[in-house]
């Protein structure tokens, strides 16, 4: 079996994220590591965040940084990753590429503990960059231009320490004095060697200045001093001409400024006022903003609190650090602060923000102050401070983000034509259900109601300079209704359109004149009024039309083809006619080439099935250039009434077809539009579903939109909405707008409570169960009695007030109302042995929770089934497995596991518990078998059949190494996962009712999700980002199954501590990222199955089982080539990557394949040639294996 | 050090030992060989980011939280050391 490897969605979760000008205009640009990835996103005039490029790089990016050398314009880009390299990029604006300045290598590849990458600090004059590991090793390059203006980079310098761990690097601003790094420090020499822990408890932290002396090439450790010991991130103080230089020292509970020869500078970091005792406050990111005259920082902390630190200095002497509540956002994993006064929030999980300041924090807020200090016999004093609404920023544009997937499952529960993919995202209050459809998002501007069932709609400008349309026609069966577009559409009449019979086409002719073509004529509007009718020989009729600025083909009944064309008057002027031997079934014409005075190409599809390319020149007017396909300028279209879309390339100069590419749009004959899309001609199709054929990034997409099945559509350009799109279906006209192009899936978001952990899916009901559970999370209630207190305190207060006072504080009782979102500003935190949960029934489709029940007394749901026990008595039961006390540290523990089971009330959409029962362990595996109740608690796996007031135990087998957590059942087997030697395959018998293990795996694999293939197969994926597939050998599985007795099975012996058989792995790939769900499923209809994987960094991807072998040659060949001409941006190996922990075993990378049209011509030709194909070939096939996937 | 040193198997192995961090040898004990495992597969989960986050979903911390944590059970990660035997 050989498997394509292709990400569908690509991670949207984000590591890392800096900014700054990387293109060296004006605007400013973010550039985000979302592990595999590299994007540069820019935030457009609207204030929404595009994507500009995004590139795979095989390699999983851990650090970055940007640097500008002295005088330039542009910032470069510098990468830390696991390839043991440092990779400097600079990104190229007219190629829309990041361009691999330097690749220095420095030590192995892979995430090693002393292999720099980790960390990442530049001198702020970008004169030096440092790179760091978690421990001992830093290296220093010295960045510099040569005589050409070309970025320099010199051999390594060594700051290493041995036995040092590294908490945090940063450059120190010094100006143009050596440049100075700046790390924080711990020893563990001695707490090694110190069996009596007084080492270890007086292990110190450093904060230690590195000083590259340009002038002697050489790193020397400068200064280093004590610093509070729970630091965690240093932060560039600016320095020079700009402030005082040296760094913040971000600790738990406290930020410190410290420099050589400076004292210390300590404020306290305000506390929740709800924050447990036991609890501190870290910094979590950072992020520096110089002003005119100034600077501030912006300091998140692991709650969600941004702080704004100023430091008070004269010279470089700092007097004051204040530190003073800003605004409330979601945890972010970076910060960048925008010139053009944009914040962009990467947050850990959920969405990313963008946001806009409204004030730089000048207002009264709760500060604490390094000069209101106050030290007692506990230790400093802290400041509290309740949190409240956005007051310096407003949201503006959210970037979707699904990280992290906890659990996935693809059904067609709307009865759509694809399925859906409905996944469980998020974390704590910001959880969510989100059903994924394929397709692009459309938003919805407008709908009216016609008065009868049209049959075509156009738009027209009324000038060629106008930038927005003029006028919506709307042709019904036997008349025309002109709408004119302002500030809103209403019918007109004096538009000078026929509006007694029909249209068949109107559109804008020569440079300010309208032609309405109507089955017994053409009739040109003038721009002063004039109207020019052509009236149609005889009785004959036009049938079809075909036109575009300059040039008009109509075709009449039977056949007649009549060209016209504008002259350098304005007139319409009939050039030629020509007689097709039967009637015409489409016809159009290539838009007329900028500079030029037509096209030189028709394309009219016949009822014979052939398509002719017929020119236009005066030369050989009507002379058929091709047969067989329909063309425009660089490419054309044409549908069959099959349903099907083949795309054709036509050359430019010869007219000759070639490159034709087909794919099945639905069940109705399709239909294309013009549209335009991002200033680009587009194209929309319509089918069952529209479907919108437009490039991005290099490739050609035709992506679905997920609207409604439109019946005739144009584009629309107003002045609310610049590139919409005006359709109809049954008798409503729509205007719509496509956003985000280039994404894969929309999403529809269903709120949850808490972390969600499984779902099941009741299809029949078309009901969701999902169990969610949070740690150190108070319950609803206690949350309620919370904020109930802390309201009558509030309104304690009030009443104390005087009456002036009413009117304000009723305006204070409307916020009140509105309380501050869970959302937003994250539950309060409780002690960590304290777990909310619940378990909620939710309809999807209207995303309404029909059921909720919390549980109580710090019980948390981790597993669910449905399960029909054999006596049929409730019919479909819900099992629900939970823990009361879980605790993880220091061991993991618990007061007891329970299972219970719930009877579905009112057809599915409310529970009622019919009982509980305890068990010893957390039920982390729970499933229906032969009528009874599967159940993996802790290393036993039981069997239970339902009994009046709890379950009773039937059998069980206690021989599981570890922990299941995973139990799926086929016929009489059951595959059973461990959380840390893998698969188990077991068997029931049922005359001696015991449970057989009797094959396992010989690799310790860290389960994380798995699924059932066939009755020998089964696929995985463990912790550590692989995925694979492990097959019991046919023999031995045949000779499992005739074995009548099963006493073989009984009595073998064990192999290697293991079961008597082992499962070979026959598929194993490397996806980089943790896959915490996986699902077999089809998303195409009539689409062969593939497995789906959803992972931690919200990324969706496929496998999709190759059918031939000549396909797995060529794209295996592919591959290599890919592998050889175009290495990963970021200096990983591309094999090795994909082969970090076991070789890779069978799988293609489609990722790495899919780049090749990002590849230089030259170098595609010379990859097409060494393959024997062409690169058009190249792509059609890249284009075809993913139509079968999606 | 002579010529002849340089390629002795003991020389290279210290050499190695100084310049890889949790190279063993042949006396190494069971506490210090586990404090190497243990500092390698905390330097690993900072490094994973995913593997970073999959554990602060799991103890519902920040992830910024966990890697400090990480960070900071780097310094003894197998509790103390066992005493040492006088020779």
């Amino acid at each position: 079996m050989y498997l394509y490897n292709l990400t569908l969605q690509r991670p949207t979760g984000i590591i890392c994220a800096i900014n700054g000008n990387f293109s060296g205009g004006k605007g400013q640009e973010i550039v985000v590591a979302r592990g595999k990835t590299l994007d540069l996103l820019r935030p457009d005039d609207n204030g929404r965040i595009q994507t500009i490029l995004s590139v795979e790089v095989f390699g999983s990016i851990r650090s970055l940084a940007q640097f500008r050398l002295t005088g330039a314009q542009k910032d470069f880009i510098v990468v830390g990753s696991d390839s043991g390299r440092i990779v400097i990029l600079d990104y190229n604006k007219e190629k829309n590429v990041f361009d691999k300045i330097h690749q220095e290598t420095f030590g192995k590849s892979g995430c090693r503990r002393i292999v720099p990458g980790e960390y990442i600090a530049v001198d702020p004059k970008g004169r030096a960059v440092m790179i760091g590991a978690c421990e001992k090793q830093k290296l220093v390059y010295v960045l510099n231009r040569d005589t050409a203006a070309r970025l320099t980079i010199s051999s390594p310098l060594e700051a290493h320490k041995s036995h040092t761990l590294v908490f945090s690097i940063c450059g120190v601003d010094c100006g143009f004095e050596n440049p100075i790094f700046a790390a924080i420090e711990l020893d563990y020499s001695e707490a090694d060697n110190d069996s009596s822990g007084m080492a270890a408890a007086e292990a110190q932290k450093n904060l230690t200045f590195y000083e590259l002396d340009l002038g002697l090439n050489h790193v020397s450790r400068k200064w280093s001093d004590q610093v509070d010991n729970g630091a965690n991130l240093l932060v560039t103080v600016p320095g020079g001409a700009d402030g005082p230089s040296g760094v913040l020292v971000c600790a738990e509970n406290f930020v410190i400024y410290k420099n050589q020869g400076h004292p210390d500078v300590r404020a306290v970091i305000p506390r929740r006022a709800d924050l447990p005792a036991e609890r501190g406050v870290l910094i979590v990111s950072a992020a520096m903003h110089k002003l005119k005259g100034g600077f501030f920082f912006l300091l998140q902390t692991e709650y969600g609190d941004i702080f704004k630190a100023t430091l008070e200095h004269e010279g470089d002497r700092i007097s004051e650090l204040k530190i003073k509540y800003f605004d409330t956002i979601p945890v972010t994993s970076s910060m960048c602060v925008l010139k053009s006064g944009f914040l962009f929030a990467a947050s850990e999980f959920g969405n990313h923000g963008l946001y806009q300041f409204k004030g730089i924090g000048d207002d009264d807020d709760v500060e604490a102050s390094s000069a209101s200090l106050m030290e007692t016999e506990e230790g400093f004093q802290p400041v509290f401070f309740q949190p409240r609404k956005l007051k310096n920023l407003v949201r503006i544009d959210q970037v979707e983000s699904l990280m992290p997937i906890t659990d996935m499952k693809v059904s067609n529960l709307f009865e759509e034509e694809t399925p859906q993919i409905f996944t469980l995202c998020g974390r704590g209050p910001r959880s969510s259900l989100r059903i994924l459809r394929t397709g692009l998002a459309v938003s919805e501007m407008a709908v009216s109601k016609l008065p009868g069932v049209p049959s075509a709609v156009w738009t027209v400008k009324k000038n060629v300079i106008d930038e927005f349309d003029a006028y919506i026609v709307v042709s019904f069966t036997n008349a025309t209704l002109v709408l004119s577009i302002g500030e809103t559409v209403e019918e007109v009449s004096d538009s000078g359109f026929l509006d007694t019979t029909p249209s068949l086409s109107v559109s804008l002719i020569g440079d300010d004149s309208l032609m309405q073509v109507h089955p017994n004529g053409i009739r040109h509007i003038r721009e002063d009024g004039r109207i020019n009718e052509w009236r149609t020989p005889g009785k004959r009729t036009i049938a079809k039309v075909g036109s575009n600025r300059l040039q008009v083909v109509i075709a009449l009944n039977g056949g007649e083809l009549i060209y016209f064309e504008v002259d350098v008057t304005g007139q319409l002027m009939e050039v030629e006619k020509h007689e097709m031997s039967g009637d015409v079934a489409c016809l159009d014409i290539a838009p007329v080439p900028e500079g030029r005075q037509r096209s030189r190409f028709l394309a009219v599809g016949s009822y014979d099935k052939t398509i002719r390319i017929l020119s236009l020149d005066p030369d050989d007017c009507m002379q058929t250039l091709g047969i067989q396909s329909l063309s425009s300028a660089s490419e054309s279209l044409l549908f069959l009434e099959n349903g099907v879309l083949s795309r054709t390339v036509v050359d430019m100069v010869t007219g000759l077809l070639s490159d034709s590419r087909s794919l099945f749009l639905g069940l109705r004959p399709p239909k294309l539009f013009p549209i335009i899309v991002r200033g680009k001609r587009a194209m929309l199709c319509l089918s069952s579903r529209p479907w919108l054929g437009y490039i991005h990034q290099g490739h050609f997409l035709l992506t679905p939109l997920s609207y409604e099945t439109l019946e005739f559509a144009a584009s629309f350009s107003s002045d609310q909405c610049v590139e919409g799109v005006v359709a109809f279906a049954g008798e409503a006209l729509r205007i719509f707008t496509i956003e985000r192009l280039g994404e894969t899936f929309n999403e529809t978001v269903i709120p949850l409570r808490y972390t969600p952990r499984k779902f099941v899916l009741q299809p029949k009901r078309k009901l969701l169960v999902v169990i969610e559970s949070d740690q150190g999370a108070f319950t609803a209630e206690e949350r309620e009695a919370a904020k109930k207190e802390c309201f009558e305190a509030a309104q304690a207060g009030e009443n104390g007030t005087e009456s002036a006072d009413q009117m304000e504080n009723g305006g204070e009782d409307e916020d009140k109302d509105d309380p501050l979102s869970d959302e937003h500003y994250g539950y309060p935190k409780a002690e960590s042995d304290k777990w909310a949960s619940c378990i909620r029934i939710l309809d999807p489709k209207t995303g309404n929770t029909t059921c909720l029940l919390e549980l109580q007394d710090n019980e948390a749901a981790f597993s669910v089934c449905t399960v029909n026990f054999h006596d049929k008595e409730y019919g479909t039961l819900l099992a629900v497995g939970t823990a009361k006390g879980l605790q993880f540290t220091p061991r993991r523990s618990l007061t007891a596991g329970f299972i219970h089971i719930y009877r579905f009330l009112e057809d599915g959409s409310s529970l009622e518990l019919l009982h509980k029962t305890q068990v010893e362990g957390v039920p982390l595996a729970l499933s229906q078998f032969q009528g009874r109740l599967l159940a993996g608690i802790g290393p036993v796996l039981r069997f239970y059949d339902l009994g009046k007031r709890r379950l009773l135990r039937k059998c069980e087998n206690k021989l599981f190494p570890n922990t299941i957590v995973s139990i799926q059942t086929y016929r009489d087997r059951i595959y059973v996962g461990d959380i840390q030697e893998s698969f188990h395959y077991c068997k029931y018998r049922r005359d001696e009712n015991q449970l057989y293990i009797f094959a396992d795996d010989c690799v310790p694999r860290w389960l994380t999700a798995s699924y059932h293939i066939d009755f020998d197969t089964m696929a995985g994926a463990d912790k550590f980002g692989n995925i694979y597939f492990v097959r019991l050998p046919q023999d031995v599985s045949d000779e499992i199954e005739e074995d009548p007795t099963g006493g073989r099975i009984k009595w073998e012996q064990g192999k290697l501590n293991g079961a008597p058989n082992k499962v070979e792995e026959i598929v194993q790939f490397h996806v980089g990222d943790v896959i915490s769900c996986l699902q077999k499923a089809s998303l195409i209809p009539g689409g062969g199955e593939c497995i789906l994987y959803g992972t931690v960094m919200g990324s969706i991807g496929a496998l999709h089982a190759f059918t031939s072998r000549d396909d797995v040659d060529f794209f295996s060949h592919l591959e290599m080539h890919m592998r050889q001409d175009n290495p990963p941006l970021c200096g990983r190996d591309h094999m090795a990557y994909r082969s970090a922990y076991f070789p890779v075993k069978d799988v293609i990378d489609g990722d790495l394949c899919e780049q090749f049209p990002t590849l230089p011509m030259d170098l595609q030709r010379k990859i097409a040639d060494e393959l024997d194909r062409t690169p058009g070939e190249i792509l059609k096939k890249l284009e075809e294996v993913r139509n079968k996937i999606i | 050090m002579q010529a002849s040193d340089r390629f002795n198997i003991n020389s290279q192995l210290e050499h190695l030992q100084a310049k890889y961090v949790g190279t063993g040898h042949a006396d190494i004990n069971r506490f210090e060989w586990a404090v190497n495992i243990q500092r390698d597969s905390y330097a690993s989960y900072i490094g994973h980011y995913p593997l970073l986050s999959y554990f602060s979903i799991a103890q519902n911390e920040s992830i910024g939280r966990q890697r400090y944590t990480f960070m900071q059970k780097m310094l003894l990660p197998c509790g103390l050391p066992p005493e040492r035997e006088e020779e």
